[in-house]
């Protein structure tokens, strides 16, 4: 009875939407692409910023000099950053010397034997705390161990503080990229009765290599223009200084000295090495964006 | 090379098994070094070894930090963190200024950051046309690529007149009634901090939301859209609320990243240990008071002091930092990883 008579009401026709709340859900909608389009605007313009006054500030004041000669006291004009453009070449390479084996070979430990186990999984979540280490506790850390240690201020100090920074980096990436190896190409090096270890090293490192050098080369532009971990450990030199236990000059460090002296010449010199450095840094990324077609990428995060 | 002539020896094999005892000295080598068993395993332990240095390097870390602080937290425990006298020549020290400095340019940077990338993250995924979304967010890294120090350097020499001359007076008119804008505006100070702070996690927090934004399956978009919705409420609805542990988690990531940023801090901070109620006000920050001072600190206890500012840093950060990875991960876990 009850049903019957639902079922003898008139069908209501679909309520039509007020015009007002059509007006207002599509201004809302307009407003918020607007908004997101604003904010994209409003973050390239710093980037856009930062990069032309560099570039203006920057190109006026490099010449041949900046690549070959070290700085001059305060007063006399000239001089360059060249100790410090090889003194960030000897620290960087110290880097990479020790941080890039001890990262591929635990990002191989991740993605070929850990999966899935819980230390695999503990290990890669302290990869990704230690990412977020600031730079500076690095720099406290290593002058304990090893300025202290060593009673005074050292490359190879530099070094280190770089080389923890990098592995983290370069673990994930490396991590990342052995997971995109198909499974297919391992189990048919096996198949071949090619050891594990083998088929590591020649099969997978060898197939996922374009990405794994992309990540090394990211850790790598990354450390570049770390400042904060070689305050206390590189310390900074005004002179040439090619030995590994001496304090030496180093491009980042250079800029921050000049940046905050008070002489016009020196703020000058700041500039061109701020370019040199971020020139080499954005030439090197750009170059990996550009070869790095496979896989995936996650650069500073 | 072993595993090309290995077919070989083992017809050889066939034949020797009949007389077991003339087993010649060439086949017990190969027998020995065939199976690779003893390479495989010290290739794993190896490669084990390396994995575990990471732990060994935060657990060193730690150890190194605690020993060396150990001065400092013998004389002022717990309290340390609650003083806020910083003398040394007296020999007495308290982090609280720092604490308030790294704090209030910490979440000034998140509230200027976080709306801004969650507009670009926004615009890339659901607005951008497809040919500008890889320029764009290629751009948008960039910046995450510039050295900290590039950043001071830009802001020290743009930035600060700029506060001077511009910002600051216009904040000072518009909204001096809050109380926030008094005191002289000298150009640096802790909201030029916050400033160069928000532009440096900027590029982290957009690019991990894009990462979490892409992540949401295509089905909950479509089915928002068939119901009628617009595209903000479908960006509302389908996007935004399935991922907001995951933003929240990126957040949680900027966050890391600005209490611990040093050289660009420091330079605009304007280095003085005070806590005012003024955004235009000089302040100091855990990070910026090590870079500061460590390599002048005479004496240990001061050296100490420092060196637990340090522990402190490194304690909050692995904290804030452990609770967004795993925010980050539960929402990404088991999603396609991004093809850019």
């Amino acid at each position: 009875m009850s049903s019957q008579l639902v079922n003898n009401q008139p069908l209501k026709a679909p309520r039509k939407p007020s015009r007002a709340n059509t007006l207002h859900r599509s201004a809302a909608n307009y407003l918020v692409s607007g908004l997101a389009i604003l904010a994209t605007l409003l973050v390239l313009a710093p980037l856009a910023a930062i990069l032309f006054y560099l570039v203006y500030k920057g190109a006026s004041s490099l010449n041949l000099a900046f690549f070959t000669h070290p700085p001059t006291p305060v007063g006399e004009e000239g001089g360059g950053m060249a100790n410090a453009i090889i003194g960030s070449g000897i620290i960087l390479a110290l880097a990479s010397l020790m941080g890039i084996p001890v990262g591929i070979a635990a990002g191989v430990y991740l993605a070929e034997f850990g999966q899935g186990k819980l230390l695999g999984n503990a290990i890669r979540f302290t990869a990704d705390v230690l990412n977020g280490v600031p730079s500076i506790v690095m720099g406290i850390a290593v002058y304990s161990l090893v300025v202290k240690q060593q009673m005074h201020y050292s490359a190879l100090a530099g070094g280190i503080a770089l080389a923890i920074m990098m592995v983290p980096t370069i673990t994930r990436t490396t991590e990342e990229m052995l997971a995109t190896v198909p499974h297919a190409v391992r189990e048919a090096a096996l198949g071949l009765g090619v050891p594990k270890w083998r088929t590591v090293v020649s099969v997978s490192l060898r197939t996922a290599s374009p990405g794994i050098i992309t990540g090394c080369m990211l850790a790598f532009a990354r450390v570049a223009g770390e400042t904060a971990p070689l305050l206390f450990t590189a310390f900074g030199n005004q002179f040439w200084s090619f030995r590994l236990n001496e304090p030496i000059a180093a491009l980042p460090l250079q800029i921050f000295v000049y940046a905050i002296s008070p002489y016009d010449e020196w703020h000058r010199l700041a500039w061109a090495g701020a370019l040199v450095l971020i020139a080499l840094i954005m030439v090197s990324v750009t170059l990996v964006r550009i070869f790095a077609n496979r896989g995936v990428l996650k650069g500073g995060s | 090379m072993h595993q090309i002539s290995r077919p070989v020896p083992l017809v050889a094999e066939a034949e020797v098994s009949s007389a077991p005892a003339t087993i010649s000295p060439v086949r017990a080598y190969l027998n020995n070094c065939g199976s690779g068993q003893r390479a495989d395993s010290s290739f794993t332990t190896l490669m084990l070894a390396c994995a575990c240095s990471i732990f060994v390097i935060v657990l060193f870390i730690f150890v190194v930090l605690i020993v060396n602080s150990h001065l400092s937290l013998v004389a002022f425990g717990w309290k340390f963190f609650m003083r806020e006298a910083w003398d040394p020549v007296a020999g007495d020290f308290g982090a609280l200024p720092f604490i308030y400095g790294t704090l209030m340019t910490s979440l000034l940077a998140l509230l200027i950051a976080v709306p801004l990338a969650l507009g670009v993250a926004i615009f890339l995924t659901e607005l951008c046309p497809r040919p500008l979304r890889a320029p764009i967010s290629f751009l948008s890294e960039l910046l995450a690529t510039i050295p900290s120090v590039v950043y001071g350097l830009w802001a020290v020499f743009v930035l600060i007149p700029l506060m001077r001359s511009t910002i600051g007076p216009f904040l000072l008119k518009t909204f001096g009634w809050t109380g926030l804008f008094e005191g002289p505006n000298f150009g640096v100070g802790i909201l030029t901090a916050g400033i160069i702070l928000s532009i440096m996690v900027l590029p982290i927090i957009s690019s991990l939301t894009r990462d979490i934004m892409t992540a949401v399956p295509n089905s909950q978009r479509e089915a928002v859209l068939a119901l009628g919705a617009t595209k903000w409420e479908m960006i509302r609805i389908g996007v935004l609320r399935n991922s907001r542990i995951g933003i929240v988690g990126a957040v949680l990531l900027g966050l890391g990243r600005a209490l611990g940023e040093t050289m660009a801090v420091t330079m605009v901070i304007g280095n003085h240990p005070e806590i005012a109620k003024s955004l235009f006000a000089p302040g100091y920050t855990l990070a910026s008071v090590i870079a500061n001072e460590f390599s002048e600190a005479t004496g240990d206890l001061y050296y100490s002091a420092l060196i637990e500012i340090g522990l402190a840093l490194f304690l909050v950060t692995i904290i804030v930092n452990a609770v967004a990875r795993l925010m980050v991960w539960a929402v990404t876990r088991g999603a396609p990883s991004r093809a850019s």
